[in-house]
């Protein structure tokens, strides 16, 4: 009984200024679906855009099929959670979240029935009495939340809801958003510009960038399945090699070169640049391979994490560097700073992009899944 | 599951629509056909410069824009070597009393100075207490009438503003700057010439400008104690308002030369601001230290006479007030005479004031917390016109502002002079752009989001601002009325214009009073006028926290 949300053709202009050229993208029933980009790449103007906050100079909004672009914000029966929580700081916790329900005359002993449980729910039913300045900020963000559901809204959306809170306190919230949200089962959508929390709390992800969706996939697609350079370097830490593909070959230089199953059918020899994650690069085992220097390495318990000057092949970005993890369990030996070694890529892993149009060159991947 | 249709009418497009009106009707029209009139010929109502050219030709004119300027720049210059170190002194050094001498500093701030320039008439004026004393021992005391007796009145009257911006500046400086300059090697008198002066600089020209203004544009103290000395204030009343050959497009001209100085005057301020200003974050202000022997005596000394002279107003119209008369004279003895007359005679003064004084203070809080919404959060048309009203004020005085109303609203469709309305209308657009510059920084200082979530639960625009923002925005904007009230009830320079018989305000009545020498009633009148000031200062100070005001 849950609501989709069909966004067609949308475009959003300030003026002069394109926010949003043409975007369409379609939000399943009951999904968990996050728009992750970084800072103005539009993802806060589409979801004030959904909540009838921002005006629509073109294209449609439908909630299930019905276009909404003229129904009024008041009307759209939105639940939202703002960057800043935005409770009313006049009202105590119980009366915050009973505001939209009075608004819906909603009769008092169901009204009462439904603060009661979400106060339960959100975990906040003992400061229900109090005024919202005596709450931390993790508090504030579950009545923000609870205030958002206890209306039945046709959908939840929420403004980096996390992103004021510390790290510690972040992780708890957002496994306790996710469980709320599952438990109700209501079509949720989410902002945020942190990867990590994009990939732990999401059904599905869209990662925007100058008003365009990049990539709309699972967190597992986007992050093994980057469909272009900008989503494959936006999500984790890729170093790119400047590279080239002659078949199902890709040749790192003249000393290195891997052969890949996973590559889209040839069309000849062409430039590429391969994304290369920090654990997805193996010290060779054998005299094959790149090899390297260690410029710097820095221990952080689990892991030693290396940056390396490669020899022989050409590196994307300022310093040319290669970040590599070595995970301590399976290490052979340690290295530090000025210590060569040979390293060679893990084939089933690596992406690798077209460098005329920047899309991936990795066969089944694509911009919407 | 949505009602199909057009987009209906959005609350704030009206609201701003509706405002956009009140606007025009209410301050383009009438500054318009001010300034027309100017350059209309009275006899043919042709236009024509004529009415220039007769002020610029004859002596006793623009004599009157020589002396305006006179007494702006001594006065402004004399309320600066007053007013800084008295800042200097009572934020970098523990005075005792401290708090006290604030509280009256900021009493003899908002009484109005009119009532000043009558207490020093008291004193010093030809039948004076003290010029009488002097008398009798054969001493000659200065006159007070005239050019002497306007700069020591707007001085008194006028360095408290100085003295509140500046130390307000002072307390923004962060003591760590004063710390790295010592650090570097600086004396503690250079920190004063290198560091703290440029510091309050733009505070400092923006008080400048006030003060300036101030004294350009009053209009009670000439009147009452300028005597020969003639300024544009009184000359634009005095060719309005005569009873033989008034001339209102003579009046409007020479109030347009007036609001071109002022005009420029405060483009020119705000272009040297704005170039200057710069942003501090104070985290630790400057902790005041204590001083000792004769350093401490003389600030000490330094600031209890200044404070003593500037109350001394307020002391002595308490004081006769409670004296017998005899018609105009004082005699000796006390006695409750003077209320009892006011009371019996000019009881309905004392209702029209607070009346009057309710109803403006009602419609600008409203009208300013409404257009600070839609310039702030709609970024409309309205957030130029913003800037507009807001420096109003500084470019119409009262006494022009008065002529401009009584002229525009004298003839049908909106026939309101001699009514109420039309004194209520000059206080709302003297006091207006005060407190809607004071909600315009608290609004900015409201999310729009918790607005936002109000929506998003359903409740339309019109309702989420009143139900949630205005709530939270009205204890700031209110205490800040409070201190619009007070400077309502003290005004005299529009009312005085704009009144008849049946709307007579408090002021206008001690300005009356005093000129036809009942100095009883009219000193009865200011105590009463002076102790609601107090009251409502000190609920200001009860409802802020605070013992002090930020301007």
């Amino acid at each position: 009984m849950s609501t989709g949300i069909q966004i067609r053709n949308l475009a959003k202009r300030y003026g002069d200024l394109t926010i949003i050229p043409d975007l369409s993208v379609e939000i399943m029933s009951g999904e968990f679906f996050t728009l992750l980009g970084p800072s103005g790449c539009g993802k806060t103007t589409l979801l004030r855009m959904i909540a009838g906050f921002n005006s629509i100079e073109n294209g449609t909004i439908a909630f299930n099929n019905q276009v909404i672009n003229h129904v009024p914000a008041h009307k759209r029966n939105i639940g939202m959670v703002f960057q800043n929580y935005a409770i009313f700081p006049h009202l105590s916790v119980r009366e915050n979240v009973k505001y939209g329900l009075k608004l819906r005359k909603i009769p008092k002993k169901e009204m009462n029935e439904r603060v009661d449980q979400i106060l339960e729910v959100t975990q906040i039913k003992e400061y229900a009495d109090r005024l919202p300045e005596n709450l931390s900020g993790g508090q504030q963000q579950r009545v923000a939340l609870a205030r958002a559901i206890v209306v039945h809204p046709t959908v939840l959306l929420m403004d980096e809801p996390l992103s004021n809170l510390d790290a510690k306190l972040r992780l708890d919230m957002r496994s306790a958003i996710r469980e709320i949200q599952k438990d109700i089962g209501i079509t949720t959508v989410y902002v945020t510009h942190d990867q990590e929390e994009a990939l732990a709390i999401s059904d599905r992800i869209a990662v925007m960038n100058d008003g365009v969706i990049q990539q709309i996939g699972s967190p597992h697609t986007i992050y093994t399945r980057p469909a272009n350079l900008f989503v494959g370097g936006f999500i984790g830490h890729s170093s790119f090699f400047a590279a080239k593909r002659k078949g199902n070959c890709v040749v790192f230089s003249d000393q290195y070169q891997v052969e890949m199953s996973n590559l889209v059918s040839d069309c000849g020899e062409q430039d590429v640049y391969v994304g290369v994650r920090p654990e997805e690069i193996l010290i060779s085992a054998n005299e094959t391979g790149i090899p390297a220097i260690v410029k710097r390495s820095t221990f952080l318990g689990r892991y030693i994490h290396y940056v390396l000057e490669c020899q022989g092949c050409t590196l994307l970005g300022e310093h040319k560097d290669l970040e590599f993890t070595q995970e301590i369990n399976v290490a052979e030996r340690t290295y530090s700073s000025g210590d060569s070694m040979m390293i060679q890529v893990n084939t089933k892993s690596i992406n690798v992009f077209s460098a005329s149009d920047q899309t991936s060159l990795i066969e089944g991947v694509s911009r919407n899944v | 599951m949505f009602k199909k249709g057009r987009r209906p009418l959005d609350f704030w497009t009206v609201i701003t629509a509706l405002l956009f009106v009140l606007f025009l009707i209410f301050l383009v029209a009438p500054l318009l056909s001010l300034l027309l009139s100017g350059f209309r010929s009275p006899e043919t109502n042709a236009f024509t410069l004529d009415n220039f050219r007769r002020f610029f030709q004859k002596k006793y004119y623009y004599q009157a824009l020589g002396n305006s300027f006179a007494i702006s720049f001594s006065v402004t210059a004399l309320v600066l070597l007053v007013g800084v170190p008295l800042a200097y002194l009572m934020t970098f050094f523990h005075i005792k009393g401290k708090g006290f001498v604030q509280i009256l500093i900021i009493i003899s701030m908002l009484s109005p100075s009119f009532i000043g320039a009558y207490s020093w008439i008291l004193l010093l004026g030809r039948s004076g207490v003290v010029t009488k004393f002097f008398a009798h021992l054969g001493i000659q005391t200065p006159t007070i009438y005239g050019f002497g007796g306007m700069l020591l009145v707007f001085t008194l009257k006028l360095f408290p503003l100085v003295y509140l911006y500046v130390s307000g500046a002072m307390k923004k400086i962060d003591t760590s700057l004063v710390e790295a300059s010592s650090s570097l090697g600086c004396k503690p008198v250079r920190n004063v010439i290198t560091l703290i002066m440029p510091l309050i600089l733009p505070t400092l020209l923006a008080a400048v400008l006030m003060v300036f203004m101030n004294s350009l544009a009053d209009f009670g103290t000439p009147m009452l104690i300028g005597e020969g000395f003639r300024v544009m204030p009184v000359l634009v009343y005095k060719e309005f308002m005569s009873e033989v050959g008034s001339n209102a497009n003579f009046a409007a001209s020479i109030a347009i030369i007036i609001i071109c100085v002022t005009t420029g005057l405060y483009l020119l301020q705000r272009r040297v601001v704005n170039k200057m200003s710069f942003r501090m974050t104070t985290i630790k202000s400057i902790e005041p230290k204590t001083l000792t022997g004769v350093k401490g005596f003389f600030a000490h000394l330094y600031i209890y006479g200044i404070v003593l002279l500037a109350i001394i107003p307020q002391i002595t119209v308490i004081y006769t007030s409670f004296l017998k008369t005899n018609g105009s004279v004082f005699v000796s003895g006390f006695s409750l005479n003077s209320y009892r007359t006011m009371f019996s005679k000019m009881a309905s003064t004392i209702g029209n004031t607070y009346l009057y004084s309710f109803a403006a203070i009602i419609i600008i809080v409203i009208l300013a917390m409404l257009m600070a919404y839609v310039s702030v959060r709609r970024r409309n048309v309205f957030t130029s016109i913003l800037d507009i009203v807001t420096m109003f004020p500084y470019i119409i005085s009262g006494s022009i502002l008065g002529i401009m109303l009584l002229m525009a609203f004298n003839k049908p469709p909106l026939m309101i002079s001699g009514t109420a309305m039309i004194i209520i209308l000059a206080f709302v657009i003297r006091r207006l752009p005060h407190t809607l510059r004071s909600s315009v920084a608290i609004l900015y200082q409201i999310n729009p989001s918790v607005e936002e979530a109000a929506i998003s639960l359903g409740e339309s625009p019109g309702k989420a601002f009143f139900k949630v923002t205005a709530v939270m925005m009205i204890p700031g904007v209110l205490s800040g009325a409070i201190l619009s009230w007070i400077s309502i009830i003290n005004e005299l320079s529009a009312s005085i214009i704009l009144h008849t018989g049946s709307t007579k305000t408090m002021s206008v009545a001690i300005y009356n009073e005093v000129f036809r020498a009942s100095y009883g009633t009219a000193a009865a009148i200011s105590t009463v006028l002076t102790v609601t000031t107090v009251a409502a200062l000190l609920i200001f100070f009860k409802a802020t926290g605070k013992k002090e005001i930020s301007l």
